[in-house]
């Protein structure tokens, strides 16, 4: 190509338009500027996450005092103490909230699992028109605020709303023989977190399995049944295996906020046992604790990264395993 | 040359056989897409053992018919039969018929073996009995050194030797290919054709393939169909294919040909004389029925039936007078492209079987010639 641009270039003369347009064209496929936009996105993680973590870390060595700021160092070597992660596995409070946090967003990872699963499938299997009908529908809850449906929520869990009250007269007439009740108790429960934890995040379970499901070939599911499998064989030997990272996908994507969730524990939740954000939140605001706050933090995100960590290399491995 | 060299003269065609029972038959059927028909009642015979080519442009409807008879379509009329069973609602995993798929669909978290072993999950035999066919379909393809990786890990030919061995695992009454060869380039692709007729020789499974290169027809297949928007134009073998085509679409589509529209001006001696406005000649012709004198009709001869020469020939009949414009050497054959006094163009094909330079060919630029060709080699058609 350059031989044959070569003469015309020269042909053009130094006066001509076109090696100031090349040459700004070469200024601006500089392989600087791809390394520059590269880089924004480490950039920002550098000030807004790794260096706030940092904050945070070292926050979780230090003791908490009443002062602005509301905390201290220890006046000698090695000037850290470790009060706060003794506290942190001695407390049972503290290893109460971690469990019940991991539980409750396990148990809600696995039933968006159950109810996303069929939605994304099928979604993935509808022809053009109503695939983009139904993709909207999964994603329009976001367009109203978050905290107005946990609200909304409220209203049809609790003791006198007509949900509750519909509820407590259908199981009066169906069990009214072992004794009637005046209320299903719902609010304040480990029930409605986890409820509303799979209604809020569901769409986060749908639509990385979604991505997964519509990029696998349908060719290969004709082939399986082609050589002899009924459709629910075919969706064991071939749909299920090689939708693997669609799911972690979407169960990362599910369980880890949802284990560090603090809205909906606050709202609908058990005060005598609160989720880990909850508590988080209490220490910082409530107690004023700030270090404390920072080891519970800490230790939520060690818990956390082991599972990023493991999809991470799961992910590389099927990436190898494609290429 | 000793006595097994020599084959064995085949013994009658079953689709000359009137008395014979097609394996497959395909009945008036036609699938339509929403509005758009894709198929156009097409009824075709199949017998046991052949192999049988599916040729046609892109889009005309080669992928539609196989995928009825594997039963990823259902047919919007007509019935599918197979071995004298109606299959047309039978669900493909319940059919006798296994597919080789244009893009191999191999599964990509299996290995070469469970590949080619997976269609064996479902049949009743002993897992020493998986192995051993397993094994057998390796070594048919000779891909048992690889059993063990996965798709990506290999070639394009090899791919397409797992996704036969995995067609052919199951021993189906029937395999159906679809552009087996597509992938392929031109030495891995003759050297495969002889691998799949080879195949089928062994095992005497009836294979149905689809194909749009006509050569591959042509080497491959006891008989052809040609298709053209969801019609079927013309079955059969290769040679009545190529040297009585029924229709002008069927002449031009098979190989090269030189076509030309006339008026039938007299008849009579299984002879038809034919005005061609083109060619600005009259071309006898041979034909064995009756022709209305007047009837439009086309004549066509192929290239290579065509004779060339600088000095007219003493007698005969069909001689046409042009002049070279064209000249293409291939070595064992030369093409002509030669402008008749009307302006058509008219391609002459001519082997080479003197060794001549340049100066000696028989005719060369710009040279006045004369065509002629024989009164059987031309081909009357009437559509
Ligand atoms: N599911 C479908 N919906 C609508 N139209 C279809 C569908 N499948 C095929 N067609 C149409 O039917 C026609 C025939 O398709 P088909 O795949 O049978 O062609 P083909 O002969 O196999 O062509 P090619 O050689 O390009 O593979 C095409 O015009 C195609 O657009
Ligand atoms: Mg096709």
């Amino acid at each position: 190509m350059a031989g044959i641009a070569a003469p015309g270039a020269a042909a053009a003369g130094p006066e001509s338009e076109l090696p100031a347009g090349k040459g700004f064209m070469v200024w601006l496929d500089r392989k600087a500027w791809r390394d520059f936009i590269v880089a924004i996105p480490y950039v920002w993680l550098l000030f807004f996450f790794l260096l706030p973590f940092f904050i945070v870390f070292a926050m979780s060595f230090a003791r908490s005092l009443i002062a602005i700021p509301p905390f201290e160092y220890n006046a000698q070597w090695p000037y850290i103490v470790f009060d706060n992660y003794e506290r942190l596995f001695t407390d049972a409070r503290y290893l109460q909230a971690y469990l019940i946090s991991i539980f409750n967003a396990a148990v809600a990872t696995v039933l968006c699992l159950i109810i996303g699963y069929p939605m994304a499938l099928g979604i993935a299997r509808a022809r053009g028109a109503w695939r983009n009908i139904l993709l909207l529908l999964v994603i329009l809850p976001f367009w109203t605020s978050f905290l107005l449906r946990v609200y909304a929520w409220i209203g049809l869990l609790s003791n006198n709303s007509w949900f509750n009250r519909g509820l407590t007269s259908l199981y009066n007439t169906v069990f009214g023989v072992f004794g009637t009740i005046n209320n299903v108790p719902m609010m304040n429960t480990n029930f409605a977190v986890v409820l509303i934890i799979v209604y809020s995040y569901l769409p986060f379970m749908i639509l990385p399995l979604y991505a997964n499901l519509e990029k696998l070939d349908y060719t290969l599911n004709e082939a399986a049944m082609d050589l002899g499998s009924k459709p629910w064989q075919v969706f064991k030997d071939v749909t299920l295996p090689l939708s693997v990272p669609g799911i972690i996908a979407g169960a990362l994507l599910v369980f880890i906020p949802a284990s560090g969730e603090l809205v909906i524990p606050t709202l609908v939740g058990r005060a005598d046992n609160p989720m880990i954000g909850r508590m988080i939140n209490d220490e910082f605001g409530l107690v004023r604790d700030w270090p404390m706050a920072s080891t519970i933090s800490v230790a939520l995100l060690v818990l956390l990264v082991v599972p990023i960590m493991i999809y991470n290399n799961m992910a590389m491995r099927a990436e190898g395993a494609r290429n | 040359m000793n006595a097994q060299d020599t084959i064995p003269a085949p013994a009658k065609p079953a689709w000359l056989d009137p008395s014979a029972k097609p394996f497959i038959r395909i009945d008036a059927v036609t699938k339509q897409f929403g509005p758009f028909t894709a198929v156009n009642n097409v009824s075709l015979d199949i017998f046991k053992g052949e192999l049988f080519a599916l040729l046609g442009g892109s889009g005309c409807g080669k992928t539609t018919l196989l995928r009825m008879l594997a039963g990823f379509e259902q047919p919007t009329k007509g019935r599918v039969f197979i071995d004298g069973q109606d299959m047309t609602d039978i669900p493909p995993y319940e059919r006798p018929v296994n597919m080789m798929f244009q893009s191999y669909a191999l599964f990509p978290h299996m290995s070469v073996e469970k590949n080619v072993g997976y269609g064996l999950k479902h049949e009743r035999m002993t897992d020493a009995q998986r192995k051993d066919r397993v094994k057998a379909m390796l070594d048919l393809v000779q891909l048992t050194p690889l059993a063990q990786r996965k798709p990506h890990q290999l070639s394009g030919g090899q791919r397409q030797r797992v996704a036969l061995a995995r067609a052919l695992a199951r021993q189906p009454k029937l395999l159906l290919l679809d552009e087996p060869l597509g992938a392929l380039d031109k030495k891995l692709r003759e050297q495969t054709q002889f691998e799949i007729m080879n195949i089928q020789e062994k095992t005497g499974i009836t294979f149905v393939v689809v194909t749009h290169d006509q050569e591959e027809a042509m080497t491959l297949a006891t008989r052809i169909a040609v298709m053209d928007q969801g019609e079927i134009r013309q079955t059969g073998t290769p040679t009545e294919i190529y040297e009585f085509p029924r229709s002008r679409f069927v002449a031009d589509f098979i190989g090269s040909i030189n076509l030309c529209d006339g008026t039938v001006n007299r008849t009579g001696g299984g002879k038809a004389v034919v005005a061609c406005e083109a060619w600005n000649a009259e071309v006898t012709v041979a034909c064995d029925d009756a022709l209305s004198v007047g009837s439009k009709v086309s004549v066509a001869v192929r290239p290579e039936k065509i004779a060339i020469d600088r000095h007219k020939p003493a007698s005969g009949l069909n001689i046409l007078a042009g002049k070279v414009m064209d000249l293409g050497y291939f070595g064992k054959d030369s093409l002509y492209r030669v402008k008749l006094q009307g302006n058509t163009l008219v391609r002459v094909n001519r082997v080479n079987e003197r060794r001549a330079s340049e100066g000696e060919r028989v005719a060369d630029w710009e040279d006045d010639v004369y065509l002629s060709f024989d009164p059987s080699a031309a081909i009357l058609l009437r559509e």
